[in-house]
């Protein structure tokens, strides 16, 4: 491993540990983790994906102490195919260190935290067993990320991209044999299916725009690219735009833009960790680390940054006011995901790259924390509903579920209990304290209040927005509105009120190997706003991450813009006060928000529809046409007709009729019994000079000795 | 024309005269005596070249020894005169043209390619029989021993062959 | 003085007139006779070289053939001799047994 020559401090040769780390942990977990305790599994996975934070850190430092510099380390040969030389090579600069550190610290709490939370998990499932697979896939997450955010090439980045998407593909299902309430059936790897194929458009997206990137650039190198791209957009400009655009079908696909978004609702499926880790923190922003490590591209053509702009702010008010009709707590969040990935999409396509990566960085942190808060909650509910079961105290079932008299949830005959539907919740609040306060930090980051992460990252973006796309700024900010709305409704239907089940009423507190963890993000999420203070001399993140995206305008803070987000979003809160606070929904009690919105709010509760649209727009058709290709172009015509009929009938034909008729039986065989005849013939009348007469034996000779004396005279 | 000559195509006329009468006569005891005429005649022809001891071998072998075990054989099979046959009614005549044939390229060959223009002549009186008698003995035990110990073998094994075919077994195979 | 040419001939000359009696006579005795006299044709056509090159290999060559001849004819005339005692008759005319 050599380094650059000019690079003489710093720790850049740790690079390859970044996969290689995460790497050890999953090979020992494969081959060790049947016969080793869950503690020792996951303290491997979660040193494992420590290890590559540490080498995060320490390559950040080496990129800060030498002001900037990007370097790349080389670490593999891998592609050379005539002129195309494509090495596995590190690229190590401020943008890939930023996310490397978020990814990688993040994605080590969750590791801790799902030591606690598997630990239950699999007990509740009874598959024990589990336990170490769980832990394999996550390192081998861990590992595929940092292939995608290291990648000093647009093919690197995208073996990391489809390592990711197998990782989601592989957790999303991890309990492919069930539903999410544990019931046998296949619903979770459908999900999973979902989410793989739907991002299977998405990279097609991507590879046509490598594969014109590599046409028309002649490269997939970061800087080789870029120092090409200038040039092509002077004379083809559609180059670029093609390039950008496709780009954008990838990153729709991953981060789960508009059209392709469907997928991530229905990947909640997976564990709850997963859904932190993979749904929440970090895989689904590659969508706009691609963007932002892309921005030389965008930069030069407009047009695609408004297209990109536009898709991220629709998403971001579309999932909004999805996520305002959901009953699932993880489904809320799961829209909520998808608006915030929005705003960010929408900044990075804006050209303010930096507000997409801050925001990118907090929403990290305080989306982490909900989820796992809301992970821990489901399991507090599982807990309360299980020691119902087993102490069977209070049998009446409540709100006409009947309540599972064994534990393990599969009860085919009725209703089974959804630990998940907030309808199931209530006055949680008393039973889980640490995860009521936890929780609501996080709502507040999310919501936009002074002073959280979120506050600070969003009003960056709502301000750029307003300086150059008002239709964007007017989106998002609605969209701001809905996001305190929903969350408001969630706290109210979860935390507050009366429990509405027994599950509820008994629900119990995690342990410390999950509340920790969550702490460490809460408070992140408190003062994850210090990254990028929009005042002078606290532009940290955006005086960074100009080592690698160039000159930033870094704006202050704009008072206009803040307070009017900030006083839509606690207006917000009101309202949802006023619907779910003040009156507490009971149980069995239809949604209030369902009389006055009517039909629209049955729009929310159903996602709009979209899926349906979907299934009727695309998937009928394609099923129709599939099998309109299988059984009619493929069975009757390709099969019977042209196999059977015409190749098959046609070789008959020559074989019975040309080839053995004529060609064997007149020909060759015909000529093998001439030969024979023939030669019967001929000994028949040749046998006669066998006389059996010595005189005429002795004739011969003498004729023999006449004939070559002649032939000695007359030679 | 010397004396020689004259000799030689008197005994050579001779010579044919008793090839032919032994072909032509249907009696095989005439046949025989014929054929004895004629190889006196070449014994004297060997006699004529220097080779008394050939001479006398031909004279006791073959006109003696050989040529009265065929009149032996003759007169024991009453065979000396076979009724004519008509199996291979063709062989006379094409064996009467290959001869003929063959006759004349033999002497095409002697005449027109191969003459050598030599002539020999009668040896000398004065030619000791019994100095060229030692020089073939010399000849034959030194440089022709082997061949001439292989001839013993093979003079004892037609012996034997002869014996073995023509004894009469006495109760066994006939 | 008579040029060796004419001994060569008178040899062929006797030999052609044996080969012919080999060819038509029946006479099993008479074709063994014929076939002794092609012997004798050769014979001095070797003496007549062996004086030529004034060698003694024509004569030695010679004593072989009398010698080899004495061997033939002990073994073929027991030869007939059997064939007459099994068939009671010698023409060869009718010994083809051996036919194709």
């Amino acid at each position: 491993m050599h380094l650059s020559e000019t690079v003489h401090t710093g720790f850049y040769f740790l690079a390859p540990w970044l996969v290689l780390a995460p790497v050890t942990g999953l090979l020992v977990n494969a081959a060790f983790g049947r016969r080793m305790s869950e503690t020792l599994i996951g303290a491997v996975a979660s040193l494992a994906s420590g290890a590559a934070f540490v080498v995060s850190i320490l390559l950040a430092y080496s990129v800060s102490v030498n002001h900037g510099l990007a370097v790349s380390v080389p670490f593999l040969e891998w592609i050379h195919i005539g002129s195309l030389e494509l090495d596995w090579t590190f690229r190590v600069d401020s943008l890939s260190t930023t996310m490397m550190v978020a990814v990688t610290g993040v994605g080590t709490l969750i590791h801790i935290y799902a030591i606690g939370y598997m630990h239950e998990d699999v007990r509740f499932k009874h598959q024990e067993g589990r336990f170490a697979r769980f832990f394999v896939f996550m390192n081998l997450f861990i590992a595929a990320m940092m292939i995608l955010v290291s990648g000093d090439s647009y093919l690197m980045l995208f073996v990391g991209w489809e390592g990711v998407g197998l990782c989601s593909f592989l957790l999303i299902g991890f309990w492919f044999e069930m539903d999410t309430l544990a019931r046998p059936s296949w619903a979770n790897s459908d999900a999973a299916k979902k989410a793989f194929i739907t991002n299977r458009v998405g990279d097609f997206g991507f590879l046509i725009a490598g594969f014109l990137m590599f046409w028309y650039l002649g490269s997939f190198q970061f800087d080789e690219v870029f120092a090409a791209a200038p040039a092509i957009a002077e004379a083809a400009p559609w180059v670029i735009v093609a390039i950008t655009l496709f780009m954008l079908v990838g990153v729709a696909g991953k981060s789960a833009q508009i059209p392709l978004y469907i997928w991530l609702p229905d990947a909640m499926a997976g564990p709850t960790p997963v859904s932190a880790l993979i749904h929440a923190a970090t895989m689904v922003t590659a969508g706009v680390y691609l963007v932002a490590r892309s921005a030389p591209l965008y930069t030069l053509v407009p047009e695609a940054q408004y297209i990109v702009a536009m898709v991220g702010a629709g998403t971001a008010l579309f999932a909004a006011t999805i996520a305002v009709g959901q009953y699932d707590i993880k489904k809320v969040l799961a829209y909520s995901t998808i608006s915030q990935l929005g705003f960010m999409v929408a900044a990075v396509g804006m050209g303010a790259y930096v507000a997409g990566m801050f925001h990118l960085v907090t929403h990290a942190f305080f989306k982490a924390l909900l989820f796992l808060s809301a992970g821990s909650v489901i399991l507090g509910l599982e807990r309360g509903h299980h020691h119902l079961a087993h102490h069977g105290h209070d049998k009446k079932p409540l709100k006409g579920k009947k309540k599972k008299e064994e534990h393990g949830g599969h009860d085919d005959h009725g209703e089974v209990f959804d630990p998940g539907d907030m309808r199931n919740m209530g006055g949680i609040r008393k039973t889980m304290p640490v995860t009521f306060w936890l929780y609501m930090i996080g709502t507040l980051a999310l919501a936009g209040i002074f002073p959280f992460a979120g506050f600070w990252s969003k009003d960056e973006i709502l301000l750029d927005a307003s300086l150059h796309y008002p239709s964007v700024y007017w989106q998002l900010t609605i969209a701001a509105f809905f996001t305190a709305f929903y969350m408001g409704r969630q706290i109210w239907m979860v935390f507050f009120g009366k429990a509405r089940t027994d599950a509820a009423k008994h629900a119990e507190e995690s342990p410390k190997i999950m509340t920790v963890p969550l702490m460490v993000l809460a408070g992140l999420s408190v003062v994850g706003g210090a990254l990028n203070l929009p005042f002078e001399g606290f532009h940290n993140l955006s005086h960074w991450l100009e080592y690698t995206l160039g000159e930033v305008h870094a704006l202050p803070l704009d008072l206009q813009v803040a307070g009017i987000s900030t006083a839509l979003a606690l207006l917000a809160i009101f309202i949802s006060w006023l619907i779910y606070g003040r009156n507490p929904l009971k149980a069995g009690q239809t949604d209030p928000l369902k009389k006055p919105l009517g039909f629209l709010f049955t729009g929310m509760e159903n996602k709009w529809f979209v899926d349906e649209g979907y299934g009727v727009l695309i998937i009928t058709p394609f099923k129709k046409i599939s099998q309109f290709l299988a059984d009619v172009i493929d069975w009757r015509f390709w099969h019977d007709f042209v196999h059977d009929t015409v190749i098959a009938g046609t070789y008959n034909w020559i074989s019975n009729i040309a080839l053995d008729r004529y060609a064997d039986q007149r020909g060759i065989d015909a000529f093998a019994n001439w030969l024979g005849t023939t030669t019967q013939w001929i000994s028949n009348h040749v046998r006669k000079v066998q006389n059996g007469f010595v005189r005429s034996y002795a004739l011969s000779v003498l004729l023999g000795v006449v004939l070559i004396l002649g032939y000695l005279i007359l030679k | 024309m010397t004396s020689d000559l004259i000799v030689f195509l008197v005994l050579s006329l001779v010579a044919i005269s008793a090839a032919l009468g032994m072909l032509f006569s249907r009696n095989a005891v005439y046949s025989a005596l014929f054929l004895v005429l004629n190889f006196v005649t070449v014994a004297v022809f060997y006699l004529l070249l220097g080779a008394p001891f050939i001479a006398m071998t031909q004279v006791t072998v073959y006109a003696g020894a050989i040529m009265v075990l065929f009149l032996f054989v003759i007169m024991l099979l009453g065979a000396e005169n076979l009724p004519p046959s008509d199996a291979l009614p063709w062989q006379k005549p094409l064996a009467v043209l290959l001869s003929a044939i063959l006759a004349v390229e033999a002497i095409y060959l002697l005449f027109m390619n191969a003459r050598t223009n030599m002539a020999i002549a009668a040896p000398e009186a004065s030619v000791n029989t019994m100095e060229n008698l030692r020089e073939m003995a010399m000849t034959l035990f030194n440089q022709f021993l082997l061949p001439f110990e292989v001839t013993s073998i093979l003079l004892l094994v037609a012996m034997v062959g002869a014996i073995v075919l023509t004894k009469q077994e006495k109760g066994g195979r006939s | 003085m008579v040029p060796v040419d004419y001994y060569i001939a008178l040899s062929a000359i006797l030999f052609v007139i044996g080969s012919l009696g080999v060819l038509s006579r029946r006479n099993p005795l008479i074709i063994f006779m014929s076939i002794e006299l092609m012997l004798n044709a050769a014979n001095l056509a070797f003496v007549a070289f062996a004086r030529m090159y004034d060698s003694f290999s024509g004569q030695i060559f010679v004593f072989f053939v009398i010698a080899v001849a004495a061997a033939e004819v002990a073994v073929g005339l027991a030869l007939i001799v059997e064939i007459f005692k099994t068939r009671k008759n010698i023409n060869v005319d009718e010994m083809n047994s051996l036919k194709g």
